[in-house]
């Protein structure tokens, strides 16, 4: 196992990116043949790496759970991606980009690692623009860009409410480039179940067929997981149902750390949920809040009557009244806190879910009245339909009703400055990975970090991993291999073979994510966390004792993926718990309410809080290893968005 | 509401399948048409019977995985939906609901509602991309692009490959989903390079898969999700008349 290092570089932040990739060692184009590289998933990270490993002349291997690596969620991305071209000529610069992005994420990221996307950035709209991506333009032809919450400046660039899906089949479009020309190998509908290593070397996989339930080894020089985040711990999120936290979970379990876990964004501008049948939460993007205004009634009486029908006295623009400065596109954590306060003074509206209403409004009369339906229309048209088909209301009449629901997981596997893990040739891209959004992230950052990992950094740092290690070839039949297929084996036949079988998946998947709710979304304190880390100690054994699974493990059997995935979700669940507990202080999306100012902002504990927190995985309970965030650039400081 | 439905229930690629009828009971209006199938599947586990598979993912109509053939029409009678996003109260006056898979001798069943829509991933490796290398990317803004042409390429590049124009057309044909690709990229400067070849090795491909050619039934446009209009198949013809 490496070193539990940072790795990272040091020198002037502006040249620290360039001197490191000078320092990175190369592999000629006539040698790149002879090396193997696997590829977990397939959104912006794995589709952006598969083609750029591809190009390149690596052999990749690829698998994703989807029947085609083009479904991966970060198709659902809307709003868009930032980008520091300043094209806007209001001020923006690489600097400010970094600047914003580790004040956004409340000071928990290392600056090395930001000020690298920052500059990566503008290289990513590039690429994707030369792809054929389809981004919103103005009528001189030039690229537009609308501004995000957490920031004053105009730097998104965007394709309507559908910027995921844009850059991703761009992505995927490159991949299947590389696939066509046999440089890279995809089989979709397969999930990763085991890490396979050998000497302490990342050296494959073991893969189930999610059709036929066949179990396969694949060996190759390393490892790369762009797997995607966790939100679906909570069940319902906004993320797609089979997101899943398997593979990064069995990395961790063989040794990679886990860092930061209880960084989980909960997103403000979701439709609120309804009822016991509701399955996921749907996001509306949180470009709305450029021109949408949220507001409360400010009487609880009012609460139960239609909105057209409250006085402009009578409504609570909150969000304006108590952060001026920044007022609706304060960053999302923000929002999101002062969103659920106002429904736990009673203010909510909409329908009632254990005696309480979840939801403000969100309300675009003044927008439709000031730019006109049609402009609305063009601007937002496919959110506003969705959000019609979803609750039957017509936005462009009646506001919309928003609550806040968990979107995107800031934790992730720990990396240093190289995406390496602390497996030696274990690499994680994307939201997979910790590395750069600290405790909480910006809207529009992730698809720009999903890229920069997958099309700029991975590719660089792999090539170095492998350049400077040897590998001896590695057979199907070597004993490591045949230990990891036979765990999976035993595992399956544990889920399929309960003692006493009584419960569906879907029965403890709700379980785990009502206790993670209550304890450690939103608003966290310590009694409340250590409770909620007994009741998921008890609900594993329940879990492993009266899970059932029927059908047949030699099939087509979504009941046995899901039975897999949320024993998976029970244990990082556990970590989450604990690692919100440890952290005795509120930054970001962790809020703790024993840590809070009485205006609702996170009190940050620099001097004893400082790091981040890399979680080993121990067989006694997990145990803390502490990486400090030294700000050498800039000083951290409250974050003050009024 | 109390339900009725009829499911199509087929063990594998080359064993035959047949509708099995099962009822459930007290769904709410605001469930989703996918959240009462969820239903069905957890009392089947009660029952200890398998449950029906049925492909879904994203459940907020942008993935593209989810199909479903409900009472004869792919994604439902509602236009410009996905069938994740139907809900219950869609359904107040058929309370009789039959549910099949995507019909294509390209889309083979692999177990129950799911088929396998690999072919539309091998279409678009035989051309559906432009050839550019990561890096070699000029200055975005270097290439100015007419917005009209910039939102009418978006139109076309808004498919979500779910299918759902071959699972309605006579001929089983994928000329919408070939069509809206080519049509992508020709709308655009960067793109439209190679685009005869492109609409060649991409329409060879759809025939080598086994897909069937356009006879202008324009079923296709009906039921797309994403309302993508059937011009795009007279702009893809005429280019390869040019």
């Amino acid at each position: 196992m490496q070193k539990f290092n940072p790795n990272v570089p040091t020198g002037p932040l502006e040249g620290r990116w360039e001197k490191h990739k000078f320092d990175l060692a190369l592999i000629a184009p006539q040698n790149r043949k002879k090396y193997n590289i696997i590829v977990i998933g397939t959104g912006l990270a794995g589709a952006s790496l598969c083609a750029t490993l591809g190009e390149a002349g690596y052999n990749v291997q690829s698998f994703c759970y989807n029947d085609s690596p083009r479904r991966a969620h970060s198709i659902a991305a809307q709003g868009g991606v930032n980008a520091s071209k300043n094209y806007q000529n209001d001020g923006d610069s690489t600097w400010r980009l970094f600047y914003d992005t580790i004040k956004g994420g409340d000071f928990r990221a290392r600056e090395s690692n930001i000020y690298r996307l920052a500059q990566l950035s503008c290289n990513i709209i590039d690429q994707a623009v030369s792809q054929g991506v389809p981004f919103a333009r103005e009528y001189s032809g030039y690229l537009a860009n609308r501004s995000f919450g957490g920031t004053q400046v105009s730097r998104t660039f965007y394709a309507r409410g559908q910027t995921g899906q844009q850059l991703l089949l761009g992505a995927y479009s490159s991949m299947s480039k590389e696939i066509a020309s046999g440089k890279v190998k995809h089989t979709s509908r397969s999930e990763m179940l085991e890490i396979i290593i050998i000497d302490g070397k990342a050296r494959g996989v073991v893969v189930r067929d999610l059709i036929t339930g066949e179990i396969s080894s694949h060996v190759a020089d390393c490892v790369v997981m762009c797997t995607g985040g966790y939100s679906n711990a909570y069940f319902l999120s906004t993320n797609a149902k089979g997101c899943n936290t398997s593979a990064t979970w069995r990395a961790h379990k063989n040794g990679a750390y886990f860092a930061n876990p209880s960084f989980t964004q909960i997103h403000p501008t979701c439709v609120p949920p309804t009822g016991d049948s509701q399955s996921k939460l749907t996001l509306m993007s949180e470009s709305l809040r450029n021109d949408g205004r949220i507001w409360a009634p400010k009487n609880i009486e009012d609460c139960d009557k239609n909105p057209n029908e409250i006085l402009e006295e009578n409504r609570d623009y909150f969000l304006e009244r108590m952060y001026p400065a920044f007022a609706n596109l304060v960053p999302r954590d923000i929002a999101s806190r002062a969103l659920k306060g106002i429904c736990d003074e009673g203010r909510g509206v909409g329908s009632i879910i254990n005696d309480q209403r979840l939801g403000v409004y969100l309300d675009f009369s003044s927008v439709i009245e000031k730019m006109g339906i049609d402009k609305v229309k063009e601007k937002y048209g496919n959110l506003f339909d969705m959000y019609k088909s979803i609750t039957g209301e017509n936005p462009y009449e009646v506001p919309m009703k928003i609550y806040p629901a968990p979107h995107y997981t800031m934790g992730g596997l720990w990396v240093d400055y190289n995406l390496m893990t602390t497996i030696d040739g274990l690499f994680a891209c994307g939201e997979a990975n910790f590395s750069d959004h600290g405790a909480n992230r910006l809207g529009a950052s992730a698809l720009m970090q999903g890229l920069a990992d997958g099309y700029f950094i991975a590719p660089q740092t792999v090539a170095n991993y492998l350049a400077r290690g040897t590998f001896e070839k590695v057979s199907n039949d070597h004993p490591e291999v045949i230990a990891s297929i036979d765990a999976v084996k035993s595992r399956i036949d544990k889920l399929m073979n309960a003692p006493m079988p009584e419960h569906s998946p879907d029965y403890f998947h709700r379980k785990v994510g009502g206790i993670l709710w209550a304890a450690c979304g939103m608003a966290r304190d310590k009694n409340a966390l250590e409770e909620a880390v007994k009741s998921i100690e008890k609900l594993k054994s329940d879990f492993w004792k009266s899970i059932k699974v029927t059908g047949s493990d030699t099939d087509f059997n979504q009941t046995l993926e899901k039975a897999g995935r949320v024993a998976d979700f029970i244990e990082l669940g556990h970590l989450m718990c604990v690692d919100a507990l440890d952290r005795e202080e509120s930054c970001g999306a962790h809020a703790r309410l024993e840590y809070l100012a009485e205006s609702g902002d996170a009190m940050r504990d620099d001097e004893n809080y400082g790091y981040v927190a890399a979680w080993e995985f121990n067989e006694n309970g997990p145990e803390l290893h502490k990486e400090e965030l030294n700000y050498e650039f800039i000083k951290p400081t409250y974050r003050d968005y009024k | 509401m109390n339900f009725t439905l009829h499911i199509w229930r087929q063990k594998n690629t080359s064993s035959d399948g047949s509708f099995v009828t099962y009822h459930v009971e007290n769904i709410d209006s605001d469930t989703s048409f996918l959240e009462m199938l969820d239903h069905l599947n957890e009392k089947l586990i009660d029952k200890g019977e398998d449950c029906v598979v049925f492909d879904y993912d994203c459940r907020e109509g942008i993935c593209g995985t989810c199909s479903l053939v409900i009472n004869g029409h792919p994604h439902g009678e509602k236009k410009a939906t996905t069938t994740c996003q139907l809900y219950m109260r869609d359904y107040a006056n058929q309370r009789e609901l039959w549910i099949e898979p995507w019909r294509a001798q390209s889309f083979p069943i692999m177990k129950d509602l799911a088929v396998k829509r690999e072919a539309f991933d091998r279409i678009i490796q035989s051309g559906g991309f432009i050839s550019v290398s990561v890096g070699s990317a000029p200055e975005a803004n270097s290439q100015l692009i007419n917005k009209d042409d910039a939102d009418c390429a978006f139109d076309s590049a808004t498919c979500i490959g779910c299918g759902a124009c071959v699972a309605v057309c006579p001929n089983a044909s994928a000329s919408l989903f070939v069509a809206a690709k080519i049509n992508h990229f020709e709308q655009l400067p960067q793109g439209k390079i190679e685009s005869k070849k492109r609409a060649e090795r991409m329409i060879n491909q759809m025939e080598e898969e086994g897909f069937g050619s356009c006879s202008n039934h324009r079923h296709c446009e009906t039921v797309c999700p994403k309302e993508i209009s059937v011009s795009n198949i007279a702009t893809m013809n005429n280019l390869l008349l040019a």
